[in-house]
């Protein structure tokens, strides 16, 4: 059911732990829905991320996902890191079962957090048009917390693999 | 040297004996008639399914003509449920079961409900055990049947059921239990126990997939599921799966030889040793289920701070396969059901691995899988932002 290189990354994680001289920390998910994420960055004054980490609690998508939005960020100015959206990494893993493309919001929206966060510590407050730290929008709200609203992936997904069947 | 394989997901399903499937070979193409011709074919055929369904009531201590055979677990649940429910409609309205019934059980209830009938779910305690006392509690003049299963497919443990079987008999209640995990690896008696209707299921006990049937304690009247030419007394229309049911009774006759020379004992030290082995190498790990009351072949854990299908993938690289109710390995999002009927927090359900040996597990296998495990849990827990000692 997974890609070769969604095995690769979750098998051998790229930039897996803490950071620990990380000038800014987003944390997303929410343990209800299995899925949580969180990344340290380390952002230069030039504002580009010179280090980053993850640590990520989730199914082999949700680590291979945080896995490569980690790689594909470093070094990138953040402005340019923003840009990058969870399609992108989906298919930078040469794509991910309907089921697990949550899993690639989570690190698109882990990396959104860790930015704000960043801004947040050098203004005070909390940066305009960024969510706050915690929301997770990964369940589409089926969680019943209430989050999920305004999101792109909300058709109903067919999933052939139905695992609860091997009972 | 090829990486060892060792197959540990069988409570999923079992492989296929070799003796059962000698006992079906014949059946596709040498004796091919149909059970229900008069002639030499048909009646060669009939012989296989009479075999078969003396074989498969042996196991169980029942009379042959109380089994009915049935395309599998499935089925079996839906006609007791919905053959009941349309018997006695009549007399009344009201179903009870449990919170951890198999979905083949606990959606046909559910379907009932919206169909002119209604139901309780009992809960269970934090060994998934149901309470006769509340099952007492929750019946109605107008309760007609009552299911809870034998031993549950995803924590092991085994229900009271001659307990609640007896408090249904007070009540005039029919009671049927979901066998599919249980029988051919724990003896049961139907002489000697309060049970009216039971399913089993030849996939679980080294028989074929797609073939099962429902005990049916003799006078008790079902409505079939399946009208047509009458097969199986009129419960179960259609032309007989002869092979399947040759590999059924022969499946039955075996396991009611591993289940009187002691075989079973040599599965419960083996099952043990993996429980005693994992809690003692992996640090925070709680088992799920009943430690006593369980299947022989059944271990299932909850690993804290990590994720069920990641260890499952990990293990399975690494030649084991085992299954998780974490809610990854689901693609619903929700940990499974019965995790969280036991009072487990969604966290910690979603680190769930169920591990259930076969007959054929041996020492290696298990020594095997004590090797392997304890550095993959390590690994997922040193990405893991919930893991302290990170
Ligand atoms: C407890 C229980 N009941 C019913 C079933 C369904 O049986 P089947 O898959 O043969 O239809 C299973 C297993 O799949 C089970 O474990
Ligand atoms: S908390 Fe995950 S979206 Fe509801």
């Amino acid at each position: 059911m997974y890609s070769d290189k969604v095995v690769d990354y979750f098998m051998n994680p790229r930039n897996a732990g803490k950071l620990d001289d990380a000038n800014a920390i987003g944390e997303v998910g929410n343990p209800k829905c299995g899925d949580v994420m969180k990344i340290y960055l380390k952002i230069n004054d030039q504002e580009i991320i010179e280090d980053i980490k993850f640590e990520t609690f989730g199914c082999a998508a949700a680590i291979a996902t945080s896995s490569m939005i980690t790689e594909m960020v470093k070094g990138k100015p953040i402005a340019e890191a923003l840009k990058i959206n969870n399609k992108d990494v989906a298919e930078a893993l040469g794509g991910l079962p309907p089921a697990k493309l949550h899993c690639s919001l989570l690190a698109q929206e882990g990396i959104e957090a860790a930015v704000a966060d960043y801004f947040k510590r050098k203004t005070g407050k909390h940066p305009e048009g960024f969510k706050a730290n915690t929301t997770c929008t990964a369940c589409g709200g089926s969680c019943g917390e209430g989050a999920g609203q305004g999101h792109e992936e909300e058709e109903e997904i067919f999933v052939s693999e139905d695992h609860r069947a091997a009972e | 040297m090829t990486p060892r394989k060792v197959y540990l997901d069988n409570s999923a399903t079992t492989q296929v004996d070799k003796k059962v499937l000698e006992a079906m070979l014949p059946y596709f193409s040498e004796e091919y008639g149909n059970p229900n011709s008069l002639h030499a074919w048909g009646r060669d055929a009939r012989k296989c399914v009479d075999k078969a369904r003396t074989q498969v009531a042996g196991l169980i201590g029942a009379e042959p003509k109380d089994i009915i055979f049935t395309g599998g677990g499935s089925e079996a649940d839906n006609l007791a449920i919905k053959g009941t429910a349309w018997a006695l409609k009549d007399k009344g309205r009201h179903i009870i079961t449990s919170s951890i019934e198999h979905h083949a059980l606990l959606d046909t209830v559910r379907w009932l409900g919206k169909n002119g009938y209604e139901y309780t779910i009992l809960p269970v305690d934090k060994t998934g055990m149901v309470d006769p006392k509340e099952l007492e509690a929750a019946i109605r003049p107008d309760t007609i049947l009552a299911s809870v299963m034998f031993a549950n497919n995803e924590i092991g443990t085994i229900e009271p059921v001659a307990e609640l079987g007896e408090v249904c008999r007070r009540h005039g209640v029919l009671f049927h239990t979901d066998g599919v995990q249980a029988a051919g690896h724990v003896k049961i008696d139907l002489k000697d126990l309060p049970i009216d209707m039971m399913t089993m299921a030849a996939h679980k006990m080294y028989g074929p997939k797609g073939v099962g049937a429902l005990y049916v304690r003799k006078g008790i009247k079902l409505i079939p599921v399946i009208h047509g030419g009458g097969q199986e007394f009129g419960l179960r229309s259609g032309t007989e799966n002869t092979p399947g049911l040759a590999g059924f009774g022969m499946a039955a006759e075996l396991a009611a030889n591993r289940l009187a020379n002691g075989e079973i004992d040599n599965e419960i030290r083996l099952r043990d040793k993996l429980i005693d082995g994992l809690m003692e190498r992996i640090p925070e790990v709680i088992l799920t289920g009943h430690r006593t009351k369980r299947l022989p072949y059944h271990a299932s854990i909850c690993v804290k701070y990590v994720e069920g299908e990641g260890m499952l993938l990990l293990l399975d690289a690494a030649g084991i396969g085992v299954s998780s109710g974490s809610a990854c390995t689901s693609g619903s999002l929700e940990p499974s059901y019965v995790l969280l009927s036991l009072g487990l927090d969604h966290s910690t359900a979603h680190g769930s691995v169920r591990i259930t040996l076969s007959k054929d597990t041996n020492d290696e296998d298990i020594d095997y899988v004590l090797e392997k495990f304890p550095p993959i849990v390590e690994k997922l827990r040193s990405m893991s932002p919930f893991y302290k000692n990170n």
